[in-house]
């Protein structure tokens, strides 16, 4: 308990000061990039992408440790990986647009990059929403298992083939490459919210495993008690009959 | 019993199931048309704007159609019971996987057929110099549709909504697929009509790359 309030209160102290790094520590300007305060989103809609493909990819790690263990925590851990993952992916497609329409002068371009995160985020959308529509919890675990690792194949299939495409017809919006030659402290501040954000990560998927863990176990009591009280039934029924 | 022999006795069971009653084949040509027929209202269909379009529509009326033709395939199994006697005959989960692909298959191909003449006809674009490859191309997006759609459709199976959760599903699973075909097309479309490599091999990977994945998991599809 004391630990995870240190942990929490350390993830805040992290965030608040990634954010105040972000504000007023990191320059004016980035590479090529046009001069206007809103650049600074930059530094977490970026750490929200890394965020987003480390829970994707936990979450394809478990949903194969599942199939392969049959532990009920693999489930659980590939659920919670999805969601921390819709959450950050959300985050990366809210912000990215807020920068995009001052500096590109467009909210939304079909850039391979683009159009990758935003099919990434329904077909992870159509996950959560498969697993609510199945069930008894252990064919929900498979089949979504099965579906969260075709889904990630999907992925690099998603961009390549964007990718292909929009390089036989060029785009009008051309992303001058923001990772080339970096300025030592924009390099640092975004270092340190990739860090931050990915901090307050861990406690958000643990806490979302041991949710989804306990919610098994209310469903498992449930069932018990279900079936005694039928049980119960069952015996005074027969009883009085007799 | 070999997969390849179980997997023909089971697609003899769905066609000899469909060639009954043909209800399946019949409402997925008229959505197919229906939906084509609609297209042309979203743009003015004529022949310069049909050959920029057309690989678009074409391909969205594929998907449409195939995505509600492919719901039947085990949910009809689901509500006769009838999965529970095939997940009881001693054949591997593969081969009730491959018999539904490769009747589900046969049964796209069929619409497809039906569909494309009439789109040649209607949008005014002429079929006949590019007919091997076009049909070359619809066959490879195709096998890819059936894959997928066959093993999304045994997962919607199991769950409430499922006519609606399977075109949830299984559609942004497919855009590459829908983007490799498309632009197949497109290139069959132009005025100087070649086969685009690149793309042909782009469906080829999608389709083995999902057969592989849904050799490798069928046996989860169908425990209890």
């Amino acid at each position: 308990m004391k630990l995870r309030l240190l942990a929490t209160a350390f993830a805040a102290a992290l965030i608040v000061f990634a954010g105040y790094a972000a504000l007023f520590i990191a320059p004016e300007e980035l590479s090529q990039i046009a001069v206007s305060p809103v650049q600074r989103i930059f530094y977490f809609h970026l750490s929200a992408w890394i965020v987003t493909f480390t829970a994707f990819f936990i979450s394809f790690v478990a949903n194969i440790a599942y199939l392969s263990k049959r532990a009920h925590r693999w489930d659980a851990l590939g659920v919670a990986g999805v969601e921390v993952g819709v959450m950050a992916c959300t985050i990366g497609l809210v912000t990215g647009p807020l920068w995009g329409k001052p500096v590109w002068g467009i909210w939304w371009t079909w850039d391979a990059r683009l159009t990758t995160t935003f099919i990434m985020w329904l077909l992870y959308i159509s996950y959560l929403l498969l697993r609510g529509l199945i069930e008894e919890p252990a064919r929900r675990a498979t089949l979504s298992a099965v579906f969260g690792i075709f889904a990630f194949l999907d992925v690099p299939l998603v961009y390549a083939s964007n990718r292909l495409w929009r390089t036989q017809h060029p785009q009008p919006v051309i992303f001058g490459g923001e990772g080339s030659g970096l300025d030592a402290t924009i390099a640092k501040v975004l270092l340190l919210c990739v860090i931050s954000l990915l901090v307050v990560m861990i406690p958000v998927l643990i806490d979302r495993y041991r949710l989804e863990l306990l919610r098994h176990d209310l469903g498992e009591l449930r069932f018990r008690a279900d079936t005694r009280v039928a049980d119960t039934e069952a015996a005074s029924s027969a009883k009085v009959q007799r | 019993m070999t997969t390849t022999r179980a997997a023909a006795i089971l697609l003899t069971k769905e066609l000899r199931l469909e060639f009954r009653t043909r209800e399946l084949l019949s409402t997925t040509v008229v959505f197919a048309v229906v939906v084509v027929v609609l297209f042309s209202f979203a743009f003015d269909p004529t022949s310069a704007e049909s050959r920029r379009y057309g690989p678009g529509l074409l391909w969205i009326a594929f998907l449409f159609s195939g995505s509600l033709m492919l719901n039947p395939s085990f949910s009809r199994e689901h509500s006769n019971q009838t999965l529970d006697a095939l997940r009881m005959a001693p054949v591997s989960p593969f081969a009730i996987l491959l018999g539904k692909m490769i009747a589900n298959f046969i049964f796209l191909s069929i619409a497809e057929a039906v569909l494309l003449p009439v789109f040649g006809v209607l949008y005014n674009v002429s079929l006949a110099a590019i007919a091997g490859r076009l049909v070359f191309v619809v066959m490879l997006g195709s096998i890819g549709l059936a894959v997928t759609g066959t093993v999304f459709s045994a997962i919607a199976a199991h769950a409430r909504l499922r006519e609606l959760l399977l075109p949830l599903l299984l559609l942004p699973v497919l855009a590459p697929l829908l983007i490799a075909a498309v632009a197949a097309t497109a290139s069959l479309f132009a005025e100087d009509p070649a086969l685009d490599r690149a793309w042909v091999a782009f469906l080829a990977g999608f389709d083995i790359v999902f057969l592989t994945a849904s050799w490798l998991l069928s046996d989860f599809l169908f425990e209890e």
